[in-house]
């Protein structure tokens, strides 16, 4: 069962709209030991979600993501958690990760303009106690995401017939 | 009155049957390929990488005929850790451009005109040319499909002529995607045994084996004295361009394959030399990495190709090793060739006829998994249609 999880995991990473009884014949397991192993892994909090990922510059929609370095003050007994926590509670945060290096926490926020993004940065975030400070920027262009590269068609240089 | 400057030796073998589909391929948008016999991935970065730094710094030079030493030891290594066929690496190795470089060297250095070649029918296009070009005869050992395609003691038994010296055994099985079991060689070696027979064992699609462990012919007792190994890059470490090969036989055959080789060709390209040997040294330290991940995606869809051929009603017996499917077409009530010539123009499906790797590939068409999986289930759709139309 743990050498189909993996193997479901690796397809399901690559495309997790794949229908349950392809997965079947990939792995060569049966349709129920495939549904079993991905229903233990949802209800094991191993597959969280299943989400697209969207060229948003393409889709008509105004959309701005930043990425704010936070420096904060951990807390006694609880660590940077109980910080991070208040973090990602904000509906505007997408991801927050804990980080090595010059600062501690790396906030990614989505907003629908330039201006609630920095209101969220000056308003919500920078009032938190805990926080010492930020530095935020903002993304350009997106090349790639997630293993999905953004710009250009990959092409196959293969001949169409080869002995 | 000028006469013919061509050999007529080389004017009588026939020009590879591919060739026509691949003309009428080539000029039409929108195809799906099933008829390549490439991986469709391209080759490992870090070994990619291994190639510019030995560029940028300035490594441009021939290197020993063999091979560099560096990569024969490897080789050795590999040889021994992945199929326990132990070759010195100071006088039973040699690098080659490509496997078909080896396998033309071996019947150059083996093979008399006038001798007898055991070819597998249906196999590879470029063996029995490769035979005709030294002047000897390719005899077809005659493979069915009610066996899944591997040699038995039989077919083989039934090809054999008083002249036969040599078999050419290629396994896992470009086009029928077969592959043989150690009893399956074993019994083959019974027949090598018995009418002293070279065996040039092509097993380029080694790494590619999906049931079953792979086994190296050399590797049964008493066969390493008559076998001529030939192996490479290219399948297992998506490495086809670099053109990288190599031959492991008995010293007194290799040193003869060398000869031809340093006279005609030098030495294979040094960059194509140095990747390897980083596929190698990389592979050795976490246990073929990159060779795993390429198996397994092909391993899902290889079951995913063969379900969708069943499915759709055509014969198909389970290919064990290499990218291919190797389905009947019989019940169509077409040939292989007029089957893979409508579903081309008619459906923009590329497939290879059986019969371009021999006659009994009749009734067959070469269908290759390594295709990017939206574009193959794309193609088992048209394929589909193509069936419900006849």
């Amino acid at each position: 069962m743990q050498a189909l999880k993996m193997q479901v995991l690796e397809i399901l990473n690559e495309d997790c709209r794949i229908p349950l009884e392809r997965i079947a014949t990939m792995t060569g397991a049966s349709l129920e030991n495939v549904a079993q192993a991905i229903e233990e892994m949802e209800n094991d909090r191993i597959i969280l979600h299943y989400s697209p990922i969207i060229n948003w510059d393409k889709a008509d929609k105004e959309r701005v993501e930043g990425m704010i370095e936070v420096k904060v003050t951990p807390q006694r007994d609880l660590g940077f958690d109980a910080i991070a926590g208040r973090i990602y509670r904000f509906d505007e945060v997408k991801s927050v990760y804990l980080m090595s290096g010059s600062y501690d926490l790396l906030v990614l926020v989505e907003a629908h303009t330039l201006k609630d993004l920095a209101a969220f940065v000056s308003e919500k975030l920078s009032t938190l106690e805990a926080v010492t400070g930020t530095s935020t920027s903002f993304v350009l262009k997106r090349y790639k995401q997630d293993g999905v590269i953004f710009v250009g068609e990959r092409s196959d240089n293969r001949l169409a017939v080869i002995p | 009155m000028k006469r013919s400057f061509v050999n007529p030796h080389v004017e009588s073998v026939p020009p590879s049957g591919i060739r026509r589909f691949f003309d009428i391929a080539g000029t039409m948008q929108g195809a799906i390929s099933l008829g390549v016999g490439e991986p469709d991935f391209v080759t490992p970065y870090h070994i990619r990488n291994a190639a510019i730094d030995s560029l940028l710094d300035g490594e441009t030079q021939y290197t020993p005929n063999k091979g560099l030493q560096s990569l024969l030891d490897e080789i050795s290594r590999y040889m021994q850790d992945r199929f326990h066929v132990s070759y010195d690496p100071a006088k039973e190795i040699m690098v080659t451009v490509g496997a078909s470089e080896a396998i033309d060297l071996a019947l150059r250095a083996c093979i008399q005109p006038g001798d007898d070649v055991l070819v597998p029918d249906p196999g590879y296009v470029s063996y029995a040319p490769c035979v005709s070009f030294v002047g000897a005869n390719a005899i077809p050992v005659v493979t069915k499909a009610e066996d899944e395609f591997r040699m038995t003691k039989e077919c083989l038994e039934n090809a054999i002529t008083p002249h036969t010296k040599a078999l050419i055994l290629p396994y896992p099985n470009n086009p029928t995607g077969a592959v043989m079991s150690r009893e399956d060689l074993m019994n083959v070696a019974a027949v090598a045994q018995a009418h002293d027979l070279l065996v040039i064992s092509d097993e380029i699609y080694a790494e590619l084996t999906y049931v079953g462990e792979m086994t190296a012919f050399a590797s049964l007792p008493g066969m390493k004295e008559r076998t001529i190994t030939i192996n490479g890059f290219s399948k297992a470490f998506a490495m086809t361009g670099w053109r990288l090969g190599y031959a492991c036989a008995p010293r007194e055959i290799l040193s003869q394959m060398n000869k031809i080789h340093q006279y005609t060709i030098m030495c294979a390209p040094r960059q194509a030399q140095v990747a390897a040997l980083q596929a190698l040294r990389r592979g050795r330290e976490n246990g073929f990495e990159d060779v795993v991940t390429m198996r397994e995606s092909y391993n899902r869809r290889r079951r995913v190709m063969l379900d969708a051929l069943r499915k759709m009603g055509l014969d198909c017996f389970e290919p064990r090793g290499a990218f291919y499917c190797f389905p009947s077409v019989k019940a169509t009530g077409l040939s292989s060739e007029e089957f893979c010539t409508r579903l081309l123009q008619e459906h923009k499906v590329v497939c290879v006829p059986g019969e371009a790797f021999g006659s009994s590939g009749k009734g067959h068409i070469r269908c290759c998994y390594a295709t990017d999986m939206n574009r193959m289930l794309e193609a088992f759709e048209r394929m589909q249609a193509f069936l419900s139309s006849l």
